[in-house]
């Protein structure tokens, strides 16, 4: 009778629902085979009861089991950053280990990385970046939030086929103009020496214009009234975006300004091409990418760890501060 | 008429109405810009339109007509060696630059339909002014104007700078990248030893020839690219929301801490995780040593990650599985936990199990929210260049591609590339991103109509 009521609960997927009586009371439960109590944790998934004895330890049981599949998925997921830092912290060179500790803990990687800089010059490339990355940030993020402004408060003719425009112009492959964005910068001399550089903060910030979406979003949940005030007030259109708007969207702003300045970290498509060999005015991901060259990888795969975690640890806690924002982003543009 | 005409606020004519009903001076405003201004008192304005364009005829007698006469045959002197006596060597006569030909052949057209539109704007100035001084009205002065731009026409003066930069960087190289998928400079057609020309739609028909050399590459990574993108995306998806779904549990403990390691794999760049992972899983990586170690494959063995295409696809794809179920989880977290309640309790009620509620109320429900989030996903995923290109480069290479351009994980972003930057091959080039671009519109205004169908069925219930 009782073992019956239990095989009904198994299979009908809500005990505590279905049936009034308390299920606490149930003692031969102990006595079930752990098969069987994984059988029963998968058809509980996703529900919630109370109870005691027995069915609180296959509770406890289910709650263990969940976490062990979330820790061995954790792990995997965290494997390969982990084998970075362990790479980083190396003594022995070569890029082939066979322990995932090292045999030798060193922090001879990172000191070695900066100052041995004959061959590969990673603080340069980090200078390099820092400067790329500081003007792309400004000019960026002036465009974003000119554009986005533009296209969620003024209301004019242009407006929606430019929205259009860019959504048409984001379906292209991005690098599909490379070749043709290279042979501009040629022809205004900003591919020789330092004007790299230059070439490289214009490649980053020039088209960012297109890319309003998020912030358009968040400007478009101020609410107007509060414009609708400042002009009666007198103010023009310009004193409320940067008297009014601007203040109000503090949060979209450390967005934009953050996004804007990774982006020169992150790629390495259009800085190979704009630095070609000259390695002097690499960024630090090409950089980074050259020391996996067939020459450099014997000697350089710890190094390469060391500068990738160096890299790694800023933009993470960036983005991870950002991250908040991004699914914000999204999910207001999926309501849109 | 002459009542509708009234309410028609002044400086709303458009540039046919402004060209024909203005006076002689608006009239001429389209020969000479700015005279309409300077004849209503607008000096500053009128001078400013004057110069600039000025500065047009100077630029089309100076450079344009010459660009104009080249453009239809992409130049015809081809570079030369020539004995030259007096140093008693040969030197290289410089001809016509194909290349350079065809780029200030489209920066000629963009400045034309400029100059055309700045021209329409000068008109419609200069009808504007008179149009004032009829009505009795006072002409703004230029200090005004430019007030104005700071107030009701705020979005000119905050558009100009970001749409130039699209202009210049953006649209003006697609154009002279699409321009160059009609001509035929390949590897064999370089500048400047050689002059390439235009050949119409010939490269198309090479590209999509079944039967062809580099159609029979052309479709096989099509085919790919698709596989992938089906892949990537809804794997991800599916797995994505599952993971969000177990954190979501109420029985588990420190959310914000198992979120907080899968997010760790987004915020690590990919270059640094990509590129671990390709080490890790080379014929010699920690990977197959490891396996060596335990013993369970063979001491001179290695299991071919990246040297078999089979093998490196589903390598590919899981390795994926791992860069995307984070960002799944990181965009559907909170829209799970906005899914009604009563839905699941009226499920529970039924005795529907878990597969079935997922299947039945999680799945749809996310579909009905995200399914314009999932076209995107699709559309990057077609377009994903650092995952194949940081992983296996396109390998393994194979010569039953085209000349070796491309590899068996290759897609056609990847494929682009290589044929650009690595073989020169510009105008396939060309005409692979216009396909490419093709396929993505196409894909995301089918997809997009059918959700805006299903929205409309569902608001009728």
């Amino acid at each position: 009778m009782k073992k019956g009521f239990i095989q009904e609960g198994q299979d009908g997927q809500n005990v505590s629902v279905r049936n009034a009586v308390p299920l606490g009371c149930e003692k031969r439960e102990e006595d079930s085979s752990n098969a069987t109590q994984g059988k029963y944790v998968e058809h509980q998934m996703s529900v919630g009861y109370t109870g005691n004895g027995s069915v609180r330890r296959k509770r406890k049981l289910r709650t263990v089991l969940l976490h062990a599949l979330l820790a061995v998925l954790a792990v995997v997921w965290l494997f390969p950053i982990l084998w970075i830092v362990m790479t980083s912290l190396r003594g022995e060179p070569g890029s082939y280990f066979t322990t995932f500790f090292p045999k030798e803990v060193t922090f001879a990687n990172f000191t070695r990385l900066f100052t041995e800089t004959d061959v590969l010059n990673f603080p340069r490339w980090f200078v390099n970046t820092l400067i790329v990355s500081i003007f792309t940030c400004v000019i960026s993020t002036f465009f974003v939030l000119a554009v986005s402004y533009s296209m969620s408060r003024m209301r004019f003719k242009l407006r929606k086929p430019f929205m259009n425009v860019a959504l048409v112009l984001g379906m292209f492959p991005a690098f599909m103009s490379m070749i043709a964005v290279y042979y501009i910068l040629k022809g205004i001399n900003l591919t020789e020496g330092v004007m790299k550089l230059v070439a490289l903060v214009l490649v980053y910030s020039a088209s960012t214009g297109l890319g309003f979406y998020i912030a358009k979003g968040f400007f478009d949940t101020i609410p107007k009234s509060v414009d609708e005030a400042a002009m009666i007030d007198g103010a023009s259109r310009f004193k409320i975006f940067y008297k009014i708007t601007v203040p109000l969207s503090k949060p979209i702003i450390v967005y934009t300004v953050i996004t804007s300045f990774l982006a020169p970290w992150l790629d390495f498509i259009f800085a190979r091409v704009i630095a070609g060999a000259d390695s002097r005015y690499y960024t630090v991901a090409i950089g980074l990418w050259s020391m996996l060259e067939r020459e450099y990888v014997y000697h350089y795969y710890t190094r390469f760890a060391a500068g990738s975690v160096c890299v790694a640890i800023p933009i993470a806690a960036l983005f991870l501060f950002t991250q908040r924002y991004y699914a914000e982003g999204l999910s207001g543009a999926v309501k849109g | 008429m002459k009542k509708a005409k009234k309410f028609r606020a002044i400086g709303e004519a458009g540039f046919l109405e402004s060209w024909g009903k203005g006076d002689f001076f608006t009239k001429l405003s389209l020969l000479v810009p700015g005279l309409g201004n300077i004849r209503r008192g607008q000096f500053v304005k009128g001078i400013l339109f004057l110069f600039l364009g000025l500065s047009y005829l100077v630029y089309f007698l100076g450079t344009g007509l010459s660009v104009l006469k080249k453009l239809p045959t992409l130049g015809t002197k081809t570079q030369e060696k020539v004995w030259d006596d007096a140093q008693g060597i040969f030197v290289y006569e410089p001809g016509d630059n194909s290349l350079l030909i065809l780029l200030s052949g489209v920066i000629f057209v963009f400045l034309t339909l400029a100059f055309l539109l700045f021209l329409r704007m000068a008109v419609r100035s200069a009808y504007y002014a008179e149009e004032l001084v009829r009505a009795g009205r006072r002409v703004p002065k230029f200090r005004e104007e430019i007030e104005m731009h700071f107030n009701g026409r705020l979005h000119r003066t905050l558009l100009f700078w970001p749409v130039l930069g699209v202009l210049v960087f953006t649209i003006l190289p697609l154009v002279f990248m699409i321009s160059m998928a009609f001509t035929n400079y390949d590897r064999d057609h370089q500048v400047p030893g050689k002059l390439f020309t235009w050949v119409g739609l010939a490269n198309f028909r090479t590209v999509l020839d079944f039967d062809g050399a580099f159609g029979q590459t052309f479709w096989p990574i099509l085919g790919w690219t698709f596989t992938w993108a089906i892949f990537a995306t809804f794997l991800n998806y599916i797995l994505g929301m599952l993971l969000a779904i177990l954190i979501n549990k109420k029985e588990v403990r420190w959310k914000g801490f198992w979120r907080f390691c899968f997010i760790l794999s987004i915020a690590v760049p990919q270059f640094v995780t990509l590129l671990t992972m390709r080490t890790l899983l080379q014929p010699n990586g920690a990977v197959n040593v490891l396996l060596r170690e335990w013993g369970l494959i063979a001491q001179d063995a290695a299991l071919p990650f990246f040297t078999d295409a089979t093998w490196a696809r589903v390598t590919i794809i899981l390795v994926n599985i791992w860069v995307g179920v984070p960002y799944t989880l990181l965009t559907t977290t909170g829209i799970l936990q906005n899914i009604p309640t009563e839905l699941y309790e009226a499920a529970k009620v039924d005795g529907a199990n878990a597969r079935v509620t997922f299947l039945k109320i999680t799945l749809p429900y996310m579909l009905f929210v995200t399914a314009p989030t999932l076209i995107t996903t699709f559309i990057n995923n077609i377009n994903n260049f650092n995952v194949i290109f940081l992983l296996s480069g396109g390998a393994p290479a194979t010569l039953e591609y085209y000349r070796g351009t491309a590899g068996k994980t290759d897609l056609l972003v990847t494929w682009l590339y290589k044929l650009t930057i690595d073989n020169k091959d510009y105008c396939y080039g060309a005409v692979i991103g216009i396909l490419t671009f093709v396929i993505s519109i196409v894909i995301s205004l089918v997809a997009y109509r059918r959700t805006a169908a299903y929205k409309n069925e569902e608001g009728f219930q």
